[in-house]
């Protein structure tokens, strides 16, 4: 029952954005143009496609996150489950987050932090 | 009613303490949903009832979401404006009350444009990934013990998941315009919003952590004691402070508003996007504030729970009378009104201080508070049974 809402509720955004779009494309005018459609580029023309090579250092963040977000997925049971597990679970996420947080300072120590 | 615990100190800064308050907040509180409303309807055969709540429940979200768009739009000019001692919109209607509604009828009669060089399915997709995260993080939020769609076991990795829509549209929205302004506004975007996503979830974990559930009728209950932002000696504090910096970031807004800074990148990821498709990553952006304002009300300020205070019995049963909605539409209003002030009270970052003040600030804080919790409940102090 609470899954079938969640359906419905994909529906509901989509019929939302679909709704909106077509009574908007009824009364909107509707008149492209060469010039009109070309990226906007404060009026310069543009030269060549924005679909190039980009920063490396946008992927080092993204490994970072990665590695850091699955940590915090990890550590979801054991924050619902740690007054069971007590000071022996306690002492294990400590020795879980403490590899983390040496990957961490690492990746700091090689300069992946920094933003050129 | 007053809970008597022999771990109660008399003093007016230590909030009411039980053992065991999750249970006797249990009873406090009868929780419904709507999903269980349709559901009981559905068991008694009662398919007229379930239908009226099933059509009147996706109606009212629709209606909210349109109506909080106009309302924050018409907040945020209004605010801005006294902050800087202007008047900001006065002449349409009275004070200006009718300008969101010229401006979305604006926006609706604009022209739609997709650049010829753009990814056209892409380009159409994105805005609809934005709006599809809005909708489904708002089918979690618990508005009052009465109104909330669904409660789900796993609400908080829910909403940590669904956040991530977010990100999807930004991208797809700023690659496919084939436009280097868009590219670099989104890029940044995607490179914030999933930078503070850690720090976010990390917070939220501390709050997981000390209800010991992921339900959010059952954190606002364990919140009956106390709002978690008081408690747990400053560790809930520090989570809350986190929380909204983080908020604040994935929001995109100022002074972490560098991936749409207009002075740098021309509006960054929906610089291609005019029209209505403009207007709907504008109205995912509003609402997705709101709804980082009502989780931060869920897990740190109580939800729709009353305030009280210690054991002064007529000031907590004057707290009574007011209803749970008002209570949760006040500490959200009032979140709101706090992104709406940092925008005009502190400069926008640099890149390179934006990545610092994450990776070397706000990570290593939320994991040492995170484990200080566990410590500190652990230790069993005075407020944990």
């Amino acid at each position: 029952m609470e899954f079938l809402f969640i359906f419905l509720f994909i529906l509901l955004a989509a019929l939302f954005v679909t709704g909106g779009l077509v009574a908007s494309r009824l009364v909107a005018p509707h008149r492209p143009g060469r010039v009109k459609n070309r990226p906007y580029e404060c009026g310069n023309k543009s030269v060549g496609p924005a679909w190039v090579q980009f920063n490396v250092a946008y992927y080092l963040l993204a490994l970072l996150f990665l590695v850091f977000d699955v940590e915090a997925a990890f550590l979801f049971p054991w924050a619902l489950a740690f007054r069971g597990a007590g000071w022996v679970g306690f002492l294990e996420v400590l020795i879980f987050v403490g590899v983390l947080g040496v990957g961490l300072l690492y990746a700091w120590k090689k300069g992946a932090l920094e933003w050129v | 009613m007053q809970i008597w615990s022999p771990l109660y100190r008399p003093s007016i800064w230590s909030f009411r303490t039980s053992i065991g308050n999750r249970e006797v907040g249990m009873d406090m509180w009868q929780v419904t949903t709507l999903a269980a409303r349709i559901q009981e309807s559905l068991l008694n055969q009662d398919f007229v009832r379930a239908g009226i709540f099933l059509g009147g429940g996706l109606a009212a979200t629709v209606a909210a979401v349109s109506l909080l768009g106009l309302v924050l739009v018409y907040a945020e000019r209004k605010v801005a404006a006294h902050f800087q001692c202007r008047l900001g919109p006065m002449r349409v209607g009275w004070h200006g009350v009718l300008q969101p509604i010229a401006d979305g009828i604006k926006l609706f009669l604009k022209e739609d444009i997709i650049p010829t060089e753009a990814d056209r399915l892409l380009f159409v997709l994105a805005p609809f990934f934005c709006i599809l995260g809005m909708f489904l993080a708002i089918l979690v939020l618990p508005v009052s013990p009465e109104i909330q769609i669904i409660d789900l076991d796993m609400g908080v990795i829910f909403l940590a998941a669904v956040s991530g829509f977010g990100v999807f549209g930004v991208l797809l929205g700023g690659w496919s315009s084939n436009n280097k302004w868009s590219m670099l506004g989104a890029m940044r975007a995607a490179a914030q919003i999933v930078s503070y996503e850690v720090s976010l979830t990390l917070a939220l974990l501390v709050v997981v952590m000390f209800s010991g559930s992921l339900k959010m009728s059952e954190i606002i209950q364990s919140q009956a004691a106390g709002w978690w932002i008081w408690r747990a000696h400053g560790v809930g504090l520090v989570a809350f402070l986190v929380y909204v910096i983080a908020s604040v970031a994935e929001l995109n807004r100022a002074p972490f508003d560098l991936s749409e800074g207009e002075s740098e990148l021309t509006g960054g990821f929906h610089t291609e996007y005019s029209g209505l498709r403009f207007g709907l990553f504008f109205l995912a952006e509003f609402i997705n504030m709101v709804l980082a304002s009502a989780f931060a009300a869920t897990f740190f300020l109580g939800g729709w729970m009353p305030f009280h205070l210690g054991d002064w019995q007529a000031f907590n049963a004057v707290m009574d009378r007011i209803p749970p909605l008002l209570w949760f539409v006040g500490k959200t209003s009032f979140m709101v009104f706090l992104f709406m002030w940092f925008r005009w009270t502190f400069p926008r970052l640099r890149v390179d201080q934006l990545m610092a003040l994450e990776w070397k600030f706000l990570l290593p804080v939320s994991l040492v508070n995170l484990l200080v919790g566990a410590a500190v409940v652990l230790s069993g102090f005075y407020f944990f049974s």
